[in-house]
């Protein structure tokens, strides 16, 4: 058990007062549970087109998100991996004609649908973005508790605060100040606080927007350290232009390449053995 | 889920507001501009462009000499306003960096923050204490006063905008520094320069308060800078506050005539500089 | 800041010290000639208003003066308090009715509008700062006033009053009519630097907000607003700089009535006002010279004013302490 799961007894009034979609482990016909869980889909785009204006940025994208596993989505600049990515919480509808397009299937339901509140969507997917913003004029109980305020979550916001600071490892370094303005602290501890903060409302998704790429290389390493700890409870959507760090933290990788989705699947055979040259002349350096 | 449905309300709400706002300050200018318009229009043809006015009660009259003073007067103020305001434009643009730069930038801020009506008190002390009368000069040392800070502050601005890129590469051919400045930098902020003296000029001509004890006011033509002179601005104070219906039917169309006088001069240095953004090359 | 740049990043390129270019030489002083020229002609402004205001500092206190509420010219009489009072009433309406309104103003231009409408809205605004006062003065004269008489100020003693602003017989001139009259002619000013304060607000932050499942509102609640309040504040105090100075729109509506009353619907008197009403004619040197008084006391405060509020702009600018997103 990592210390997150210590803090929150399985019954506790936090747990239940927030809808969490677990998704429930697969048994077989006898009713017994299987021995190694299966990963049921997550998540699961089909079709996704977007545009900018008349630019078509994003072609056709279909792929699969297990539960609970880290996929990553690397690609040259420009090709469309960061597009995606703000597709999966409808962030990307924010840019003046913009425009998406597709099935975005979390748990079965169409989350692109025009019945469906952006609003609502991104307290369930949520997103750390490439640069730190934690609010400035809030200390650092009160970034992390800005969800649960906002979205009216009832409960012990402090205990929660204490939760995901520890999920974020950022506990231990400002427990004795979390009145302390969230400026007064490091980039790397202000990721990891924007992390806590995304964790606060309890989301089923994360995004990872580039999350270390503004970080030295001890506050990237700390954060690729929390992405282990978190896929253990959070379903994670990196996007990296770092093919080492997508190596060493990712289950999947979704190579993209002007638009398309060129190739996915397990990581380990994306970089080693890839079906499609222009993923291996990617992962081989030949361009980037 | 009801919470979320409070929630889209109060935005909602704030976005009502938000557009109450603007309403509450389109609304009168829709109406200040429509009465003018329709108030003023009426008493509006050739001969009030042309002729002075006449006294209460008597048809006819205009604010010919009114047009001529503000344009007269206007026209004294550049002479003091532009080399004086431009030049310390010029100076800020390039040495304003250092001590010397920041006294004077720090000096045209304050200018710029002296009510008008004391400028006119200045004006009154420099000019009308001395030669013991009101003066069209004492007018055009007051709204010259108002400019300079303004042109001051455009002038140092534009040429700022000149990309470096261009004083490098004439630099590079053999063109002195002082001609780089001159010929290459300033011509190539001069439209800047032009839009920012025509706003300059628009406002001094839409200025009351420093008149009223300066130029004063004159019924009569007057083209000699050393006497009272009428002005546009001052005639519609007059007319405005004076008792008689005529004298406030001439108010209006006095105040037409100043609104497209104003009105024709920013649309002039929009237009321009419209037309200096869309000639660069893309 | 880039030394060369084509985005227009100002780095002023000084003329560099060539020592055997006279033309160089010739330039250098020549601008810096121009340059003192504006120092000379502040000197001259300073030096003028003191002057002419000398009369009155001989003549009366410096303390009575300014407390005084007795004006009256024949008998040699100046105090300036009814002038302050006035002054400082009319523009704190103006602020309290012009803040909301601009800060609703420059919500809808940059975050809450549709898009189609902000070119319009922003130009209507423009519009509104190139009026000459004194054509607001006679929209006021002619259209406000009637309407506070008739409409606005009865249903104000109907529903409220029993508050003693709004006590009296209701005129139409008085402070309340400076007051809204001031407030559409400071709504320019302050839409326009509260606009220019939201667009350094970085964008990251509303993103961060709207990330955490926030509405529109909500984002610019927790993330622009706390981060553009000093801005806001700077842009209220620049706002009422320009009122405290406002002379011709005021004074056609005010009532020119040197009283001090606590209703604001009773007339008054404002400092610009009076010195525009009465220095014409002013008889006598230290007549002139209370109202050059006025005028720096007047010059005083916006001064101060002004100061404070550049202050508060900037700071914005350069963003909280720390990291700038």
């Amino acid at each position: 058990m990592n210390a997150a799961q210590e803090i929150a007894p399985v019954n506790s009034p936090l747990r239940r007062s927030v809808h969490v979609a677990e998704t429930p482990a697969p048994r077989s016909p006898d009713g017994s549970l299987p021995a190694a869980p299966l990963e049921l889909p997550k998540l699961k785009v089909e079709k996704l087109n977007a545009w900018y204006g008349s630019n078509h940025a994003l072609h056709d994208v279909s792929l699969t998100v297990p539960a609970r596993s880290v996929t990553a989505a690397i690609g040259p600049s420009g090709c469309g991996k960061s597009t995606f990515l703000r597709c999966l919480n409808r962030m990307h509808e924010l840019i003046p004609g913009a425009r998406a397009e597709g099935t975005l299937l979390i748990d079965g339901k169409n989350l692109l649908g025009r019945d469906v509140d952006p609003v609502e969507l991104r307290r369930r997917v949520g997103m750390v973005f490439q640069r730190p913003n934690p609010f400035p004029t809030m200390s650092i109980r009160d970034n992390v508790a800005a969800g649960l305020k906002l979205n009216g979550i009832p409960g012990n916001h402090a205990e929660v605060v204490e939760r995901t600071l520890r999920q974020a490892a950022l506990w231990e370094e400002v427990k004795d100040r979390l009145d302390a303005s969230a400026l007064s602290l490091s980039g790397g501890q202000q990721q990891r606080l924007c992390i806590a903060r995304a964790l606060a409302v309890q989301p089923e998704v994360l995004l990872m927007d580039e999350p270390a790429s503004a970080l030295d290389p001890i506050a990237t390493a700390k954060i690729e350290d929390l992405i282990h700890e978190l896929k253990e409870r959070y379903t994670i959507v990196i996007v990296t232009h770092n093919m080492q760090q997508a190596g060493r933290v990712s289950d999947q990788t979704a190579f993209f390449y002007m638009g398309d989705l060129v190739e996915v699947g397990p990581t380990e055979k994306i970089f080693t053995n890839p079906s499609e040259k222009r993923t291996e002349d990617y992962v081989t350096g030949k361009f980037g | 889920m009801s919470r979320l449905r409070w929630r889209k309300a109060v935005d909602l709400f704030w976005t009502v507001v938000s557009g109450a706002a603007v309403l509450a300050a389109v609304i009168p200018l829709a109406s200040l501009l429509w009465l003018v318009i329709s108030r003023g229009a009426p008493g509006l043809d050739l001969g009030f462009f042309t002729s002075l006015p006449t006294p209460v009660g008597e048809p006819g009259g205009g604010v010919g000499n009114a047009i001529v003073g503000t344009l007269f007067m206007v026209g004294l103020a550049s002479l003091f306003a532009l080399p004086v305001g431009i030049g310390a434009g010029i100076f800020l643009a390039e040495k304003g960096d250092g001590k010397l730069g920041g006294f004077v930038r720090f000096t045209a801020e304050v200018l710029s923050g002296v009510p008008s009506i004391v400028v006119g008190i200045v004006a009154y002390g420099l000019v009308v204490a001395h030669m013991k009368r009101f003066s069209a000069l004492a007018g055009g040392v007051a709204l010259a006063l108002l400019m300079i800070p303004s042109l001051a502050r455009s002038t140092e601005e534009f040429i700022r905008l000149v990309p470096q890129a261009l004083r490098e590469a004439s630099l590079a051919l053999g063109v002195p520094a002082w001609k780089t400045s001159l010929r290459v930098v300033l011509r190539t902020a001069l439209g800047g320069i032009v839009t920012a003296v025509l706003l300059a000029v628009a406002r001094a001509a839409g200025e009351t308060a420093p008149l009223l004890f300066t130029a004063l006011n004159n019924q009569y033509w007057n083209s000699d800078p050393f006497q009272p002179t009428a002005s546009l601005t001052v005639q519609i104070f007059n007319y405005a506050i004076s008792p008689y219906e005529d004298w406030h039917q001439k108010a209006w169309t006095a105040a037409l005539v100043l609104l497209l006088l104003v009105g024709l001069l920013n649309l002039f240095a929009r237009f321009l500089s419209r037309n200096r953004l869309q000639g660069a090359p893309r | 800041m880039p030394a060369s740049s084509d985005s227009g990043a100002p780095a002023a390129l000084s003329t560099p010290a060539r020592a055997g270019n006279p033309g160089d030489r010739v330039w250098g002083w020549g601008i810096s000639i121009l340059g003192g020229t504006i120092l000379v002609v502040a000197g001259l402004v300073l030096l003028e208003l003191g002057r002419v205001a000398a009369p009155a500092w001989e003549h009366l206190g410096l303390v009575k003066f300014l407390l005084s509420s007795d004006w009256d010219p024949v008998q040699e009489k100046f105090g300036a308090l009814p002038f302050i009072y006035g002054t400082l009433v009319t523009s704190a309406v103006a602020l309290v009715i012009a803040l909301p309104v601009s800060v609703g103003l420059a919500l809808f231009l940059s975050e809450m509008g549709p898009r189609r409408l902000r070119a319009p809205v922003a130009y209507a605004i423009e519009v509104l700062a190139a009026i000459p006062s004194v054509i607001y003065g006679l929209w006021g004269l002619f259209v406000l006033v009637p309407w506070l008489r008739t409409s606005v100020e009865p249903f104000l003693q109907r529903t409220l009053g029993f508050l003693p602003i709004f006590k009296g017989p209701a005129i139409g001139l008085g402070y309340l009519a400076a007051g809204v009259i001031l407030a559409l002619m400071i709504l320019p000013t302050i839409a326009s630097v509260t606009i220019e304060v939201l667009k350094t607000v970085p964008p990251a932050l509303k993103e961060g907000a709207l990330a955490l499942g926030a509405t529109r509102w909500e984002s610019i609640r927790i993330s622009v607003l706390p981060y553009a309040r000093p801005g806001i504040i700077g842009a209220s105090l620049l706002g009422l700089g320009r009122a405290l100075g406002e002379t011709m729109a005021v004074t056609m509506v005010i009532g020119n009535s040197p009283e001090i009353s606590a209703s604001l619907f009773a007339p008054g008197y404002s400092l610009p006002a009076v010195i525009a009403n009465e220095f014409a004619e002013a008889t006598g040197d230290v007549h002139i010279g209370a109202l050059a008084a006025l005028g720096l006391v007047l010059f005083g405060i916006t001064l101060v004013l002004n100061g404070i509020a550049r202050l508060l702009v900037e700071a914005v600018g350069r963003g909280p302490k720390g990291v700038r997103a």
